[in-house]
């Protein structure tokens, strides 16, 4: 058989590929990266040198992802503004308008946030 | 310049801005009093754009051709104004009974749908990507939108999770063609592959298509589909059933033809497979179910085993065939979706399918509704779902797949089991305690409304059929 023939069917190679790696990774991920031999010391907490106060499955208050979700978002913005600003003089008044409809859009979407109370800690 | 770019984008950005203006208004006015009026005025703003957008003609394209307005994108975006305008309209009962009336939500839909309308115009891969996110996040947050059930939030951290892997997926492709084309725009991508596709492209194409199948749940990418159709609120899984299915088809056919129509014969055998492994997928899954919605989730990954069998064609009657079937498909399972939003007992909702035992005695005519939908569900003639399931196999034997349109029929006489056993239930099945009445004006409406289209639209599909024609002629040349 050439080569060139078998070149042919080398995109559903690769896709079935693809779809096999996926299935397995999904099914097998559970049974490879799951404790399957637990004993005490092995699944209690690491501490240095003292036993564990508690259990290690502390529960965060969900307002500290929030927190981190809203970090990220203003990071982002300044990730964008800062190329924006040194690129200033180049852009012209498309640049700049595109760039004010962003950050009014972003503005929409933090004052909602702040309606609804999830700045407030309590 | 700016302006001409930016008509092309106004209906677009009508809806956003409607969308956020009407987000800061209610969060500072009245809240959620305001959600029956925004859920109709939304709904109105989207029949009013299907209006404007139906009646638009020509060619353009916007932003240097990142951003494209033709026939097809303005088929696709009407039917998905139709479907996002009608899910509000049909809904707004069950979400009322479910307490579920919060002004986001409304809004939510209106946001998702510009994603959308973003992704059926796309021109370009970065666009391609900002309508894919907006769509997905805007479904995430719906699919969680039952924020104190566990199934709900079950369902959108799912949703969430599988999401943002499909989109992961998609955009590692989208890398690699930029990597290997060099460009982002589908224009210079489609010159790139004049004389075949290289081995980078290739992988671009593959990871592409994979996470297009995540989008519209085509088998073996199909795997969130029935937990989060049943953990979702069921106008939610109304939605997620058709409009992002509608957007996320024409979106696949978009990036095949505009963007690698030179190596057809490449992309074939994939979406061959999708196919294959999707109508059967669909067709054993559903036998197993008796919960009502757990069932609509294998119908659909089974259907859109069926729309990729016109896209395997990959001809313009394949890609004509493919937009039929999806208008016939999003319509009875708008019909299919308004009945199960109605299913309630001791003022609980219920899907599980054996607690429609009889169901014809309560109410004849809802019942012989659902048996038309249902029937057409299973492309039963004379029903239009047949002229759906004979226009894909047409296109398919024309375009030299006659085995495929064999898998296709065989696939489609198991799936009718499923079908035909809750007509079973209704007509034929053993005496229980009854259903509430509690079926909405606006969701009777629907039943029986698409029901009637699917007897009465035999005679010429109102008009799909040209439309779509055209639409299919603007993207296969």
């Amino acid at each position: 058989m050439d080569a060139g023939f078998l070149r042919e069917y080398l995109p559903i190679l690769l896709f079935l590929g693809l779809a096999v790696v996926i299935g397995l990774v999904l099914v097998l991920a559970s049974v490879i990266v799951a404790v399957r031999n637990p004993d005490p010391e092995k699944v209690s907490a690491y501490e240095c040198g003292f036993n564990a106060f508690d259990d290690a499955r502390m529960k965060f208050d969900v307002r500290f992802y929030l927190v981190s979700i809203l970090f990220i978002i203003f990071d982002l913005e300044v990730a964008f503004l800062f190329p924006w600003a040194v690129a200033f003089g180049d852009i012209g008044m498309i640049g700049f308008w595109s760039m004010i409809a962003f950050l009014v859009i972003l503005t929409v979407g933090f004052a909602y946030e702040w309606r609804k109370g999830a700045l407030e800690w309590q | 310049m700016f302006a001409a770019d930016f008509r092309i984008i106004l209906p677009e950005a009508i809806l956003a801005i409607w969308a956020m203006g009407a987000l800061i208004a209610a969060a500072w006015t009245v809240k959620d009093a305001a959600t029956r009026a925004l859920t109709w005025a939304t709904a109105a703003l989207m029949l009013a754009l299907a209006l404007w957008i139906g009646t638009g003609t020509g060619v353009d394209s916007a932003f240097d051709g990142s951003f494209v307005d033709d026939r097809f994108a303005r088929f696709a975006k009407v039917a998905i104004l139709l479907i996002s305008a009608s899910i509000l309209l049909m809904g707004e009962g069950y979400m009322t009974r479910r307490a579920l009336m919060r002004f986001e939500y409304p809004l939510l839909i209106a946001l998702a749908t510009v994603g959308m309308l973003v992704m059926v115009s796309s021109g370009d891969l970065i666009v391609l990507y900002m309508g894919v996110e907006l769509q997905s996040l805007s479904l995430y947050v719906l699919a969680a939108l039952r924020r104190d059930s566990p199934r709900s939030t079950e369902a959108g951290l799912k949703y969430f999770v599988l999401g943002a892997f499909g989109s992961g997926l998609l955009l590692y492709g989208a890398s690699l063609a930029y990597g290997f084309a060099g460009t982002t725009l589908f224009s210079g991508i489609i010159e790139a592959t004049a004389d075949g596709v290289s081995l980078g492209l290739l992988f671009a194409l593959v990871f592409m298509m994979a996470g297009f199948a995540y989008k519209v749940s085509a088998a073996p990418f199909h795997m969130w589909t029935p937990d989060v159709y049943e953990g979702a609120p069921t106008t939610v899984t109304a939605f997620f059933a058709t409009a992002p299915k509608m957007a996320g088809m024409a979106l696949f056919a978009r990036v095949m033809f505009d963007a690698f129509g030179n190596v057809t014969g490449d992309w074939q055998q994939i979406v061959a497979f999708l196919s294959v492994f999707s109508m059967f997928l669909g067709a054993f899954g559903g036998i197993g179910q008796m919960d009502f919605k757990r069932l609509m989730a294998y119908s659909t990954i089974g259907h859109m085993g069926f729309a990729l069998m016109g896209l395997t064609a990959g001809t313009g009657l394949g890609v004509q065939a493919m937009l039929v079937y999806m208008a016939i498909y999003v319509t009875m399972d708008l019909g299919a979706f308004a009945f199960i939003m109605s299913m309630e007992r001791d003022g609980r909702p219920v899907t599980d399918i054996r607690s429609l035992n009889l169901y014809s005695r309560e109410r004849p005519l809802v019942a012989l509704a659902m048996l038309v939908l249902l029937f057409s569900l299973a492309g039963v003639p004379p029903t239009v779902g047949f002229f759906g399931k004979y226009y894909v196999l047409h296109a398919a034997y024309d375009g030299g797949f006659g085995w495929l349109a064999v898998l296709g029929v065989i696939a489609s006489v198991i799936s009718a089991f499923y079908y035909l056993r809750i007509v079973y239930f209704m007509y034929f099945g053993r005496e229980t305690q009854p259903l509430d009445r509690v079926m909405s004006p606006a969701a009777w409406v629907f039943v029986v409304g698409c029901a009637a289209i699917m007897v009465f639209g035999v005679v010429n599909l109102f008009g799909v059929e040209p439309a779509a024609a055209g639409a299919a002629a603007a993207l296969v040349n």
